[in-house]
Protein backbone atom coordinates (compact mmCIF):
# COMPACT_ATOMS: atom_id res chain seq x y z
CA UNK A 1 0.00 0.00 0.00
CA UNK A 2 2.53 2.47 0.60
CA UNK A 3 6.17 1.66 -0.73
CA UNK A 4 9.17 3.70 0.05
CA UNK A 5 12.09 3.23 -2.04
CA UNK A 6 15.55 5.11 -0.82
CA UNK A 7 14.20 8.35 0.16
CA UNK A 8 16.54 11.13 0.52
CA UNK A 9 15.94 14.25 2.03
CA UNK A 10 18.37 17.49 3.39
CA UNK A 11 17.37 20.70 4.09
CA UNK A 12 20.23 22.49 2.19
CA UNK A 13 23.03 21.26 3.84
CA UNK A 14 21.93 18.97 6.23
CA UNK A 15 20.89 15.29 5.32
CA UNK A 16 17.80 13.88 7.63
CA UNK A 17 16.62 11.41 5.60
CA UNK A 18 19.71 9.07 4.33
CA UNK A 19 17.98 6.46 2.21
CA UNK A 20 14.72 5.08 3.71
CA UNK A 21 13.48 2.45 2.52
CA UNK A 22 9.87 0.86 3.53
CA UNK A 23 7.05 -1.10 2.64
CA UNK A 24 3.74 -1.13 4.36
CA UNK A 25 1.19 -3.65 3.46
CA UNK A 26 -2.38 -3.11 2.85
CA UNK A 27 -4.74 -2.79 6.35
CA UNK A 28 -1.21 -2.66 8.17
CA UNK A 29 -0.64 -0.83 11.15
CA UNK A 30 3.01 0.35 11.54
CA UNK A 31 4.63 2.33 14.26
CA UNK A 32 8.23 5.05 13.72
CA UNK A 33 9.50 5.39 16.75
CA UNK A 34 12.94 7.22 17.26
CA UNK A 35 14.64 10.43 18.28
CA UNK A 36 13.89 14.37 17.96
CA UNK A 37 15.25 15.41 14.58
CA UNK A 38 15.19 11.44 13.18
CA UNK A 39 13.55 12.47 10.16
CA UNK A 40 9.83 10.89 11.53
CA UNK A 41 7.59 13.95 10.53
CA UNK A 42 9.68 14.74 7.24
CA UNK A 43 9.35 10.94 5.95
CA UNK A 44 5.03 11.04 6.72
CA UNK A 45 5.14 14.83 5.14
CA UNK A 46 6.99 13.00 1.97
CA UNK A 47 4.58 10.24 1.83
CA UNK A 48 1.51 13.07 2.22
CA UNK A 49 2.69 14.64 -0.47
CA UNK A 50 3.21 18.12 1.71
CA UNK A 51 6.91 17.69 1.13
CA UNK A 52 9.26 17.11 -1.82
CA UNK A 53 12.12 14.73 -0.91
CA UNK A 54 15.54 15.09 -2.85
CA UNK A 55 15.66 11.91 -4.07
CA UNK A 56 13.89 8.16 -3.93
CA UNK A 57 10.49 7.02 -5.03
CA UNK A 58 6.80 6.81 -3.02
CA UNK A 59 3.81 4.99 -4.04
CA UNK A 60 0.96 4.67 -2.32
CA UNK A 61 -2.13 2.68 -3.15
CA UNK A 62 -0.35 2.00 -6.88
CA UNK A 63 -0.16 6.12 -7.42
CA UNK A 64 3.74 7.61 -7.78
CA UNK A 65 4.64 10.47 -6.58
CA UNK A 66 5.27 13.60 -7.71
CA UNK A 67 3.04 12.85 -10.95
CA UNK A 68 -0.20 11.49 -9.04
CA UNK A 69 -0.02 13.61 -6.01
CA UNK A 70 -3.27 14.75 -6.58
CA UNK A 71 -4.74 10.87 -6.48
CA UNK A 72 -2.37 10.07 -3.39
CA UNK A 73 -3.86 12.85 -1.43
CA UNK A 74 -7.49 11.33 -2.02
CA UNK A 75 -6.00 8.31 -0.85
CA UNK A 76 -5.08 9.67 2.50
CA UNK A 77 -6.17 10.97 5.61
CA UNK A 78 -3.24 12.88 7.78
CA UNK A 79 -3.30 13.36 11.42
CA UNK A 80 -0.88 15.71 12.64
CA UNK A 81 0.57 17.65 15.91
CA UNK A 82 -1.87 20.55 14.31
CA UNK A 83 -5.21 19.75 14.13
CA UNK A 84 -5.91 21.77 11.17
CA UNK A 85 -9.25 22.75 11.93
CA UNK A 86 -10.11 26.42 12.19
CA UNK A 87 -11.04 27.90 15.68
CA UNK A 88 -13.87 30.33 14.40
CA UNK A 89 -15.98 27.67 12.47
CA UNK A 90 -18.36 25.30 14.60
CA UNK A 91 -17.11 20.99 14.80
CA UNK A 92 -19.84 20.87 11.86
CA UNK A 93 -18.60 23.92 9.86
CA UNK A 94 -15.32 22.34 9.99
CA UNK A 95 -16.22 18.84 8.67
CA UNK A 96 -18.37 20.59 5.70
CA UNK A 97 -15.56 22.46 4.35
CA UNK A 98 -13.15 19.23 4.72
CA UNK A 99 -16.44 17.77 2.57
CA UNK A 100 -16.11 20.29 -0.49
CA UNK A 101 -12.53 20.16 -0.58
CA UNK A 102 -12.77 16.53 -0.71
CA UNK A 103 -15.43 16.61 -3.53
CA UNK A 104 -18.16 14.88 -0.91
CA UNK A 105 -21.81 15.64 -1.59
CA UNK A 106 -23.23 13.45 0.98
CA UNK A 107 -23.29 15.34 4.89
CA UNK A 108 -24.96 12.45 6.44
CA UNK A 109 -21.11 10.78 6.95
CA UNK A 110 -20.72 14.15 8.79
CA UNK A 111 -22.85 13.46 11.39
CA UNK A 112 -21.58 9.55 11.54
CA UNK A 113 -17.97 11.06 11.86
CA UNK A 114 -18.87 13.26 14.62
CA UNK A 115 -20.58 10.12 16.36
CA UNK A 116 -17.96 7.91 15.75
CA UNK A 117 -15.24 10.27 17.43
CA UNK A 118 -18.07 10.91 21.12
CA UNK A 119 -18.77 14.76 19.44
CA UNK A 120 -22.04 14.19 18.11
CA UNK A 121 -23.30 16.50 20.78
CA UNK A 122 -20.78 19.22 20.01
CA UNK A 123 -21.02 19.86 16.65
CA UNK A 124 -22.38 23.02 16.66
CA UNK A 125 -19.78 24.41 19.22
CA UNK A 126 -16.98 26.08 18.26
CA UNK A 127 -13.80 24.38 17.81
CA UNK A 128 -12.04 27.17 19.56
CA UNK A 129 -13.86 26.00 23.04
CA UNK A 130 -12.36 22.41 22.68
CA UNK A 131 -10.12 20.96 24.66
CA UNK A 132 -6.62 19.59 23.43
CA UNK A 133 -8.00 15.61 23.48
CA UNK A 134 -11.51 17.16 21.96
CA UNK A 135 -9.49 18.76 18.94
CA UNK A 136 -7.43 15.47 18.40
CA UNK A 137 -10.68 13.71 18.18
CA UNK A 138 -12.06 16.10 15.97
CA UNK A 139 -8.95 15.99 13.72
CA UNK A 140 -8.97 12.14 13.25
CA UNK A 141 -13.01 12.62 12.58
CA UNK A 142 -11.72 15.16 9.76
CA UNK A 143 -8.93 12.79 8.35
CA UNK A 144 -11.04 9.67 8.25
CA UNK A 145 -14.17 11.84 6.70
CA UNK A 146 -13.58 10.83 2.90
CA UNK A 147 -12.82 7.45 4.09
CA UNK A 148 -9.43 6.74 3.12
CA UNK A 149 -7.72 3.52 2.75
CA UNK A 150 -4.45 5.18 4.62
CA UNK A 151 -3.96 6.99 7.47
CA UNK A 152 -0.76 9.07 8.43
CA UNK A 153 -0.72 9.98 11.76
CA UNK A 154 2.14 12.29 13.32
CA UNK A 155 2.46 12.27 16.90
CA UNK A 156 -1.22 11.55 17.94
CA UNK A 157 -0.60 11.62 21.36
CA UNK A 158 1.10 14.85 21.92
CA UNK A 159 -0.12 17.23 24.59
CA UNK A 160 -3.23 14.64 25.76
CA UNK A 161 -3.76 13.63 29.39
CA UNK A 162 -4.31 10.12 30.05
CA UNK A 163 -7.76 10.54 29.66
CA UNK A 164 -7.55 12.00 26.46
CA UNK A 165 -5.20 9.49 25.21
CA UNK A 166 -7.28 6.63 26.47
CA UNK A 167 -9.96 7.99 24.02
CA UNK A 168 -7.51 8.38 21.11
CA UNK A 169 -6.94 4.76 21.58
CA UNK A 170 -10.31 3.47 21.23
CA UNK A 171 -10.83 5.66 18.42
CA UNK A 172 -7.64 4.66 16.52
CA UNK A 173 -8.24 0.89 17.29
CA UNK A 174 -11.69 1.00 15.36
CA UNK A 175 -9.59 2.80 12.44
CA UNK A 176 -7.32 0.21 12.09
CA UNK A 177 -9.81 -2.66 12.87
CA UNK A 178 -11.99 -1.17 9.18
CA UNK A 179 -8.77 -1.66 7.21
CA UNK A 180 -7.60 0.92 6.95
CA UNK A 181 -3.33 1.15 6.23
CA UNK A 182 -1.68 3.51 9.07
CA UNK A 183 1.51 5.00 9.63
CA UNK A 184 1.89 6.46 12.81
CA UNK A 185 5.01 8.09 14.76
CA UNK A 186 5.02 8.42 18.61
CA UNK A 187 7.50 8.55 21.48
CA UNK A 188 4.98 6.87 23.29
CA UNK A 189 6.47 3.04 23.60
CA UNK A 190 3.47 1.68 25.46
CA UNK A 191 0.51 2.74 23.36
CA UNK A 192 2.66 2.88 19.92
CA UNK A 193 3.54 -1.11 20.25
CA UNK A 194 -0.11 -2.11 21.71
CA UNK A 195 -1.43 -0.75 18.54
CA UNK A 196 0.86 -1.65 16.02
CA UNK A 197 1.36 -4.81 13.64
CA UNK A 198 5.11 -3.66 13.03
CA UNK A 199 7.42 -1.30 14.43
CA UNK A 200 10.58 0.49 12.79
CA UNK A 201 12.85 2.78 14.48
CA UNK A 202 14.23 5.84 12.26
CA UNK A 203 17.52 6.96 13.39
CA UNK A 204 20.26 8.71 11.78
CA UNK A 205 18.14 9.20 8.80
CA UNK A 206 17.52 5.63 8.10
CA UNK A 207 15.41 2.50 9.32
CA UNK A 208 17.62 0.44 11.85
CA UNK A 209 15.16 -1.76 13.24
CA UNK A 210 11.70 -3.09 11.77
CA UNK A 211 10.46 -6.37 13.42
CA UNK A 212 6.45 -7.45 13.93
CA UNK A 213 5.25 -6.12 17.04
CA UNK A 214 3.48 -9.46 17.98
CA UNK A 215 4.74 -10.55 21.82
CA UNK A 216 7.05 -7.39 22.54
CA UNK A 217 6.57 -5.72 25.36
CA UNK A 218 7.32 -2.55 26.21
CA UNK A 219 10.68 -3.53 28.49
CA UNK A 220 12.11 -5.45 25.99
CA UNK A 221 10.88 -2.80 23.10
CA UNK A 222 12.78 0.53 25.46
CA UNK A 223 15.99 -1.97 25.74
CA UNK A 224 16.21 -2.52 21.69
CA UNK A 225 14.92 1.30 21.30
CA UNK A 226 17.90 2.05 23.33
CA UNK A 227 20.48 -0.28 21.83
CA UNK A 228 19.56 0.99 18.41
CA UNK A 229 19.56 4.58 18.79
CA UNK A 230 22.07 4.75 21.80
CA UNK A 231 19.44 7.25 24.18
CA UNK A 232 17.67 6.11 26.84
CA UNK A 233 13.98 6.35 26.33
CA UNK A 234 11.84 7.59 29.89
CA UNK A 235 8.48 6.38 28.82
CA UNK B 1 -16.10 21.29 -11.19
CA UNK B 2 -14.14 19.99 -8.35
CA UNK B 3 -11.98 23.13 -9.24
CA UNK B 4 -14.93 25.37 -8.60
CA UNK B 5 -16.33 23.70 -5.66
CA UNK B 6 -12.65 23.54 -3.56
CA UNK B 7 -12.48 27.39 -4.72
CA UNK B 8 -16.07 29.03 -3.48
CA UNK B 9 -15.58 26.58 -0.44
CA UNK B 10 -12.82 28.51 0.60
CA UNK B 11 -13.98 32.03 -0.62
CA UNK B 12 -16.80 30.83 2.03
CA UNK B 13 -14.79 29.59 4.63
CA UNK B 14 -12.94 32.72 4.95
CA UNK B 15 -16.45 35.00 4.95
CA UNK B 16 -17.82 33.17 7.64
CA UNK B 17 -14.89 33.31 9.59
CA UNK B 18 -14.74 37.01 8.96
CA UNK B 19 -18.11 37.57 10.12
CA UNK B 20 -17.71 36.14 12.95
CA UNK B 21 -13.79 37.33 13.76
CA UNK B 22 -14.07 40.57 11.76
CA UNK B 23 -10.29 41.05 12.37
CA UNK B 24 -9.81 41.83 8.83
CA UNK B 25 -12.11 44.21 7.26
CA UNK B 26 -12.15 46.06 10.82
CA UNK B 27 -8.67 46.33 10.96
CA UNK B 28 -7.94 47.44 7.09
CA UNK B 29 -11.20 49.50 7.28
CA UNK B 30 -9.96 51.33 10.42
CA UNK B 31 -6.84 51.83 9.17
CA UNK B 32 -8.18 53.34 5.52
CA UNK B 33 -10.45 55.76 7.30
CA UNK B 34 -7.44 57.13 9.34
CA UNK B 35 -5.29 57.40 6.55
CA UNK B 36 -7.77 59.46 4.51
CA UNK B 37 -8.27 61.73 7.56
CA UNK B 38 -4.75 62.64 7.65
CA UNK B 39 -4.39 63.03 3.88
CA UNK B 40 -7.61 65.31 4.32
CA UNK B 41 -6.08 67.42 6.31
CA UNK B 42 -2.71 67.10 6.31
CA UNK B 43 -2.98 68.45 2.60
CA UNK B 44 -3.75 71.69 2.56
CA UNK B 45 -5.01 72.16 -1.17
CA UNK B 46 -7.69 74.62 -2.70
CA UNK B 47 -11.06 72.91 -4.44
CA UNK B 48 -9.38 72.03 -7.74
CA UNK B 49 -6.42 70.82 -5.95
CA UNK B 50 -8.36 68.41 -3.73
CA UNK B 51 -10.44 67.25 -6.77
CA UNK B 52 -7.34 66.43 -8.24
CA UNK B 53 -5.97 64.64 -5.89
CA UNK B 54 -8.73 62.45 -4.78
CA UNK B 55 -8.07 59.70 -7.22
CA UNK B 56 -4.00 59.38 -6.15
CA UNK B 57 -5.68 59.17 -2.17
CA UNK B 58 -8.47 56.90 -2.93
CA UNK B 59 -5.64 54.34 -4.69
CA UNK B 60 -3.12 54.78 -2.10
CA UNK B 61 -5.12 54.06 0.64
CA UNK B 62 -6.64 51.32 -0.79
CA UNK B 63 -3.25 49.47 -1.61
CA UNK B 64 -1.72 50.25 2.06
CA UNK B 65 -4.92 48.86 3.52
CA UNK B 66 -5.09 45.94 1.47
CA UNK B 67 -1.67 44.85 2.27
CA UNK B 68 -2.77 44.29 5.80
CA UNK B 69 -5.52 41.71 4.42
CA UNK B 70 -3.38 40.13 1.63
CA UNK B 71 -0.57 40.05 4.61
CA UNK B 72 -3.63 37.66 7.03
CA UNK B 73 -4.93 35.92 4.04
CA UNK B 74 -2.44 33.06 3.68
CA UNK B 75 -0.62 34.28 7.02
CA UNK B 76 -3.16 33.32 9.22
CA UNK B 77 -3.48 29.59 7.78
CA UNK B 78 0.17 29.13 7.86
CA UNK B 79 0.34 30.81 11.42
CA UNK B 80 -2.36 28.28 12.91
CA UNK B 81 -1.35 25.40 10.63
CA UNK B 82 -3.72 25.24 8.71
CA UNK B 83 -2.49 25.64 4.91
CA UNK B 84 -1.40 21.93 5.58
CA UNK B 85 -5.17 20.94 5.77
CA UNK B 86 -6.07 22.81 2.79
CA UNK B 87 -2.84 21.47 1.02
CA UNK B 88 -3.98 17.90 1.24
CA UNK B 89 -7.18 18.46 -0.49
CA UNK B 90 -7.30 15.95 -3.55
CA UNK B 91 -7.59 19.34 -5.87
CA UNK B 92 -6.16 21.17 -8.13
CA UNK B 93 -3.72 24.33 -5.58
CA UNK B 94 -4.88 27.12 -8.14
CA UNK B 95 -8.31 26.24 -6.06
CA UNK B 96 -6.51 28.16 -3.19
CA UNK B 97 -5.27 30.02 -5.02
CA UNK B 98 -8.50 31.48 -6.53
CA UNK B 99 -10.05 31.28 -3.49
CA UNK B 100 -7.82 33.29 -1.56
CA UNK B 101 -7.77 35.65 -4.35
CA UNK B 102 -11.27 36.00 -4.57
CA UNK B 103 -11.54 37.22 -0.80
CA UNK B 104 -9.09 39.25 -1.19
CA UNK B 105 -10.89 40.85 -3.73
CA UNK B 106 -14.15 40.74 -1.78
CA UNK B 107 -12.23 42.66 1.61
CA UNK B 108 -10.57 45.06 -0.99
CA UNK B 109 -13.54 46.13 -2.89
CA UNK B 110 -15.61 46.34 0.60
CA UNK B 111 -13.05 48.69 1.84
CA UNK B 112 -12.87 50.71 -1.46
CA UNK B 113 -16.29 51.40 -1.79
CA UNK B 114 -16.59 52.20 1.88
CA UNK B 115 -13.99 55.26 1.71
CA UNK B 116 -15.47 56.49 -1.37
CA UNK B 117 -17.76 58.50 1.07
CA UNK B 118 -15.14 59.53 3.41
CA UNK B 119 -13.81 60.65 0.34
CA UNK B 120 -15.95 62.47 -1.39
CA UNK B 121 -17.00 64.41 1.96
CA UNK B 122 -13.01 65.46 2.41
CA UNK B 123 -11.87 65.84 -0.83
CA UNK B 124 -15.10 67.55 -2.64
CA UNK B 125 -15.62 64.86 -5.30
CA UNK B 126 -18.51 62.74 -6.18
CA UNK B 127 -17.97 59.23 -7.34
CA UNK B 128 -21.39 58.63 -8.30
CA UNK B 129 -21.30 60.15 -11.72
CA UNK B 130 -20.64 57.18 -13.85
CA UNK B 131 -20.84 53.13 -13.30
CA UNK B 132 -17.45 53.30 -15.37
CA UNK B 133 -15.97 54.74 -12.64
CA UNK B 134 -17.62 51.28 -10.27
CA UNK B 135 -15.71 49.23 -12.99
CA UNK B 136 -12.58 50.73 -13.05
CA UNK B 137 -12.61 50.59 -9.05
CA UNK B 138 -13.27 47.17 -9.52
CA UNK B 139 -10.96 46.05 -12.06
CA UNK B 140 -8.09 48.37 -9.94
CA UNK B 141 -9.16 45.92 -6.96
CA UNK B 142 -9.15 42.82 -9.03
CA UNK B 143 -5.77 43.56 -10.34
CA UNK B 144 -4.12 44.20 -6.99
CA UNK B 145 -6.03 40.95 -5.39
CA UNK B 146 -4.53 39.11 -8.13
CA UNK B 147 -0.89 39.92 -7.95
CA UNK B 148 -1.21 40.49 -3.97
CA UNK B 149 -2.27 37.10 -3.31
CA UNK B 150 0.84 35.48 -5.38
CA UNK B 151 3.32 37.65 -3.42
CA UNK B 152 1.82 37.46 0.03
CA UNK B 153 1.66 33.58 -0.79
CA UNK B 154 5.18 33.78 -1.83
CA UNK B 155 6.11 35.94 1.63
CA UNK B 156 4.23 33.52 3.67
CA UNK B 157 6.86 31.02 3.67
CA UNK B 158 9.67 33.99 4.40
CA UNK B 159 10.61 34.68 8.19
CA UNK B 160 10.20 38.59 7.90
CA UNK B 161 7.04 38.61 5.76
CA UNK B 162 5.27 41.47 7.12
CA UNK B 163 8.51 43.60 5.87
CA UNK B 164 9.09 41.30 2.48
CA UNK B 165 5.37 41.75 1.62
CA UNK B 166 5.16 45.43 0.83
CA UNK B 167 9.11 45.50 -0.59
CA UNK B 168 8.06 42.61 -2.56
CA UNK B 169 4.72 44.20 -3.73
CA UNK B 170 4.30 47.75 -3.99
CA UNK B 171 6.73 47.79 -7.49
CA UNK B 172 4.90 45.04 -8.55
CA UNK B 173 1.57 46.87 -7.96
CA UNK B 174 2.42 50.13 -9.73
CA UNK B 175 1.51 48.43 -12.83
CA UNK B 176 -2.04 48.24 -11.86
CA UNK B 177 -1.74 51.22 -9.60
CA UNK B 178 -0.83 54.01 -12.40
CA UNK B 179 -3.65 53.19 -14.90
CA UNK B 180 -6.12 53.09 -12.05
CA UNK B 181 -5.44 56.26 -10.28
CA UNK B 182 -5.33 58.00 -14.10
CA UNK B 183 -8.70 56.81 -15.08
CA UNK B 184 -10.21 57.43 -11.71
CA UNK B 185 -9.26 61.00 -12.18
CA UNK B 186 -9.99 61.31 -15.48
CA UNK B 187 -13.37 59.97 -14.93
CA UNK B 188 -13.58 62.20 -11.85
CA UNK B 189 -13.02 65.32 -14.08
CA UNK B 190 -15.90 64.31 -16.56
CA UNK B 191 -13.89 62.97 -19.45
CA UNK B 192 -15.43 61.08 -22.00
CA UNK B 193 -14.94 57.17 -22.19
CA UNK B 194 -12.84 57.53 -25.62
CA UNK B 195 -10.29 59.77 -23.42
CA UNK B 196 -9.60 57.20 -20.44
CA UNK B 197 -9.75 53.91 -22.64
CA UNK B 198 -6.24 53.16 -22.86
CA UNK B 199 -5.65 53.38 -19.21
CA UNK B 200 -8.54 50.91 -18.44
CA UNK B 201 -7.45 48.44 -21.45
CA UNK B 202 -3.99 48.69 -19.72
CA UNK B 203 -5.65 47.80 -16.53
CA UNK B 204 -7.58 45.18 -17.93
CA UNK B 205 -3.88 43.35 -19.90
CA UNK B 206 -2.31 43.58 -16.45
CA UNK B 207 -5.02 41.87 -14.45
CA UNK B 208 -5.30 39.31 -17.17
CA UNK B 209 -1.21 38.67 -17.22
CA UNK B 210 -1.21 38.51 -13.29
CA UNK B 211 -3.93 36.38 -12.91
CA UNK B 212 -2.85 33.69 -15.59
CA UNK B 213 1.17 34.29 -13.88
CA UNK B 214 -0.37 33.88 -10.85
CA UNK B 215 -2.21 30.42 -12.06
CA UNK B 216 0.50 29.22 -14.04
CA UNK B 217 3.26 29.88 -10.43
CA UNK B 218 1.17 28.91 -7.74
CA UNK B 219 1.95 25.31 -7.62
CA UNK B 220 5.41 26.07 -7.11
CA UNK B 221 5.09 28.78 -4.46
CA UNK B 222 3.16 26.63 -1.87
CA UNK B 223 5.29 23.61 -2.54
CA UNK B 224 8.11 23.10 0.59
Amino acid sequence: MIDIKGIIKAFGLRPVLRGVDLHIGEGEFLTLFGPNGAGKTTLLRIVASLTKPTGGHVAVGGYVLPQQATEIRAQIGVVSHQPLLYGDLTARENLQFYAQMYGMSDESRIDERLKAVGLGKRGLDLVRTFSRGMLQRLSIARATLHDPPVLLLDEPYTGLDQDAAAILDSVLREVAIQGRTVMMTTHNIPRGIQLADRIAILTNGKIAYCEPADGLTALDFANTYAAVTGMVTTR
Amino acid sequence: MSLLRATFAIVGKDLRIELRSRETVSSMLLFALLAILIFGFALELDRTGRQDSAAGVLWVTVVFAGLLGLGRSLGREREQGNLDGLLLAPVDRSALYFGKMIGNFIFIAVITFVLVIPLSILFDVSFFISPLLGLVMLMGVLGYSAVGTLIASMATYTRGREVLLPVLLLPIALSILIPSVRATRDLLAGRAFADVSSFINLLGIMTVIYITLSYLLFDFVVEE
